[in-house]
């Protein structure tokens, strides 16, 4: 019975806080909050929200930098796969790239901070030798008014992700051999991508994609580290609005929220009519035959993988100042490395630390415990039963939240959990911040388990059978432990996946639940690098001490049974 | 002594009749090879006599174990024991876990230990007890397989091309295991095989499955 409702308990967990986010945004937005005492619709936030001076700014801001960063990552991941495809760069490239996938936007925020500012780990580097600094120079890096270390930021965060995403399509396409017959017609490496296997390649990409827009337009972590703040982007000022000790800013903020999902379905638009109008306008490319490179183009198109390495390289290069930092008692400007070193951070620190570890760890525990139980009920369910559900609408409704931009329903499913009065107690708040991470930790769940699931064989289930055992039975003795790298993957995802969380954490735990996410962006704003050094280290490691425990701990599970694990 | 008697009046994908009017039966000891070209519902025939026939498909008829008629019963009520053409060993099991897997739960451990001994000893696999089954070679694990079947107490063997994929001497010593054990158990055995080697060194009658014209 319970069995037969998961996959409807799934769509209802996810689709609630979405739907009923939307209308707590949307309602808000037109002056109507019980709660507050807006009893009445009316325009009055809207033209609060156009009379606000820097809105033009923002919105501009906001759409340039979700654009430009994710038409960057795209091209650059593109340029790549170009130059590296069948040859064992590629492969040195993705294993740079994963520990960047795992690591929080925050944390490799703090870390580009540390590495690019004025008074940087670089110019460190540099100086005085080359520069001839003694002092940091009054440069504005990071926050810069076109928000260029945002886009940096974001790529280096994106470019990984995608190239994944373009990998695990690739492997189902005919890819290298299309690469060496356009090469063998006279292609160039770049010429024969770009014309023979990106289009085949691109309709997988689509939905990842959306989802890098969607989170790059309203990226608020990132944002608050690297971004400009005169003005900061639309969904970091929505953000300040709705946390405004004045409540009446709730209204602003809704119209704000929604002004940016409006900005996000622009952008999609933008996005899908540059999609017609290449398709439209590529037709002759793709035909236009094989020209002899010139001596230059020739290094050009070597040179075409470089960008994508250099946003690889500094991601990690970023990390490395964060335990510096971390350490440091004294470290004068052009030192290269601190000239006293200290636990003093750490041990000063300890408490809130420790409690922030805590609720971190807790709120993983529970969050990847329960999407798992789900997965696994609707995965077994459909394995016995066959789906009701049509199976186009379910999957995407199943990725939605990973699509609609956090700052476009997150804030209403608050003002949604405020009304009905659900966030009072500290239960409450735990259980919608748990409710929260769901969104994101399932989705990745469903992700990590649903083709290792589906490419279960069938005949291990039938022979089991015949050997006279029940479903349940073959269920716990069998799959589970069969499956038990794809289930330890996708917990290793999942806690990765929910370390990352800031807003969600922050707005339906009303602040008050302080993990590393909350606690290293809090204090981002905050003067000590030190301290910020601590907290972006612990939540950069974290993650990365889930995934290879979750690669590890089947191999010694079952380290006497290959058959588990090859 | 075990009987087993299928009869399938009709049996159909969509709208394609695979089979119709066919009956059989076969006794404790007794080989039935039924022979056809694939697609010609042969594997079929064998999982509706398992119990494990697609709901895509429509069949009406009965399967009948020792007078018992069994069709409407869940594939783990039939004891009937399927043998696919991979061997199937559970990859987290060592050999002795997957032959005690279906064995009886009424049986003592001794009583298990003292019956997995034996019969690995018996196919020249003595003190495999522990082994890790990816670490086989392919004759190894297909013997394992047909223990494993063996040890479920079975009241019939059903073998859908469980040759296929041996290389030729392999597939010499392990049809003649198969016979050999079969035998000895008295079980009713039902081959599927597109290979008319397999089913004469079985022996035995041989049915053709073919299309069925309209």
């Amino acid at each position: 019975m319970l069995l037969r409702a998961a996959p409807y308990g799934v769509l209802i967990l996810l689709l609630v806080p979405l739907l009923g986010g939307l209308l707590g945004t949307l309602l808000p937005a037109f002056g109507y909050l019980p709660a507050l005492g807006g009893d009445h619709f009316s325009l009055a936030p809207w033209r609060q929200l156009l009379a606000w001076p820097g809105l033009g700014k923002a919105l501009g801001l906001s759409l340039w930098t979700g654009l430009a960063a994710t038409l960057l990552s795209f091209l650059l991941a593109q340029f790549a796969l170009a130059m590296l495809v069948a040859s064992p760069w590629l492969r040195r490239l993705t294993l740079l790239t994963a520990p960047i996938i795992a690591i929080p936007h925050a944390a490799i925020a703090v870390g580009l901070l540390f590495l690019l500012s004025p008074s940087g780990w670089i110019l460190r580097l540099l100086s005085p030798g080359i520069t001839g600094f003694q002092r940091p120079p009054d440069w504005l890096i990071i926050g810069d008014a076109w928000g260029l270390s945002l886009i940096l930021g974001l790529v280096i965060k994106e470019l990984p992700y995608l190239l994944f995403m373009s990998l695990a399509a690739l492997s189902q396409l005919p890819a290298e051999r299309s690469l060496m017959v356009a090469r063998s017609l006279g292609q160039t490496r770049l010429s024969a991508w770009f014309r023979a296997i990106l289009p085949q390649l691109y309709p997988h990409l689509r939905l990842p994609l959306m989802a890098v827009l969607a989170f790059s337009l309203s990226v608020v972590d990132m944002a608050l580290i690297l971004g400009p703040n005169t003005p900061s982007t639309l969904a970091v000022q929505v953000l300040r609005w709705f946390s405004d000790p004045d409540l009446d800013f709730r209204y602003l903020a809704s119209a704000g929220a929604s002004l940016l999902t409006l900005v996000m379905l622009t952008s999609l638009a933008i996005w899908l009519l540059a999609e017609r109008l290449v398709r439209h306008l590529g037709g002759g490319f793709l035909a236009w035959g094989v020209h002899r490179p010139r001596p230059w183009g020739r290094w050009l198109e070597r040179a075409s993988a470089i960008p994508a390495w250099v946003a690889v390289l500094l991601g990690m290069m970023a990390l490395v100042p964060l335990a510096v930092w971390s350490l440091a008692r004294r470290w004068r400007f052009p030192d290269a490395l601190p000239s006293r070193w200290s636990l003093a951070r750490w041990q000063q620190q300890a408490e809130a630390l420790g409690e922030a570890w805590v609720n971190t760890l807790v709120l993983a525990a529970v969050a990847c415990g329960i999407s798992l139980v789900l997965v696994l009920a609707s995965l077994e369910k459909e394995a016995r039963f066959g789906r009701r559900l049509p199976r186009r609408g379910t999957e995407l409704l199943k990725y939605l939240p990973l699509i609609v931009p956090q700052a476009s329903f997150l804030f209403g499913f608050q003002v949604m959990a405020l009304s009905l009065g659900l966030a009072n107690s500290g239960l409450g708040r735990w259980g919608l911040v748990v409710w929260a991470h769901l969104l994101y930790v399932l989705p990745y769940s469903f992700i990590a388990l649903t083709l290792a699931y589906q490419r279960f064989d069938p005949r291990l289930v039938q022979t089991a059978q015949s050997l006279g055992q029940g479903p349940w039975r073959i269920f716990w003795r069998i799959k589970l432990p069969l499956l038990s790298p794809a289930i330890w993957a996708a917990l290793g995802i999942g806690v990765a996946v929910s370390v990352t969380q800031y807003l969600p954490t922050l707005l339906l735990g009303g602040g008050r639940i302080e993990t590393l996410a909350v606690e290293t962006v809090g204090r981002a704003a905050g003067g000590d690098r030190r301290v910020l050094a601590v907290f972006a280290l612990c939540q950069a490691v974290l993650p990365f001490v889930a995934l290879l425990l979750a690669g590890l701990i089947p191999r010694l599970q079952f380290w006497n049974r290959r058959g588990v694990w090859s | 002594m075990n009987e087993l008697r299928v009869s399938i009046e009709r049996l159909a994908l969509g709208e394609q009749t695979l089979v119709e009017g066919l009956e059989f039966r076969v006794a404790g000891g007794q080989v039935l090879s039924l022979m056809g070209p694939s697609g010609s519902g042969k594997s079929s025939i064998l999982a509706f006599v398992a119990g494990f026939l697609d709901p895509a498909f429509h069949v009406s008829g009965a399967v009948t174990l020792n007078g018992k008629d069994i069709t409407a019963l869940p594939p783990e009520e039939r004891h009937m024991s399927l043998l696919f053409q991979d061997p199937l060993l559970f990859a987290h099991m060592s050999v002795g876990q997957n032959l005690r897997f279906g064995m009886p739960r009424a049986l003592s451990r001794q009583e298990k230990a003292q019956r997995v001994g034996d019969a690995l000893a018996a196919a020249d696999l003595g003190g495999f007890d522990d082994r890790d089954p990816a670490r086989l070679s392919g004759g190894q694990k297909a013997r394992i397989a047909l223990l494993r079947a063996l040890l479920s107490e079975p009241k019939a063997l059903l073998l859908d091309e469980p040759f296929s994929k041996l290389d030729s001497h392999l597939r010499q010593s392990f049809r003649a295991f198969v016979r050999h054990r079969a035998k000895q158990a008295n079980l009713p055995l039902i081959l599927v095989t597109h290979d008319q080697h397999d089913a004469a060194a079985l022996g035995g009658a041989c049915l053709a499955i073919g299309p069925v014209q309209s």
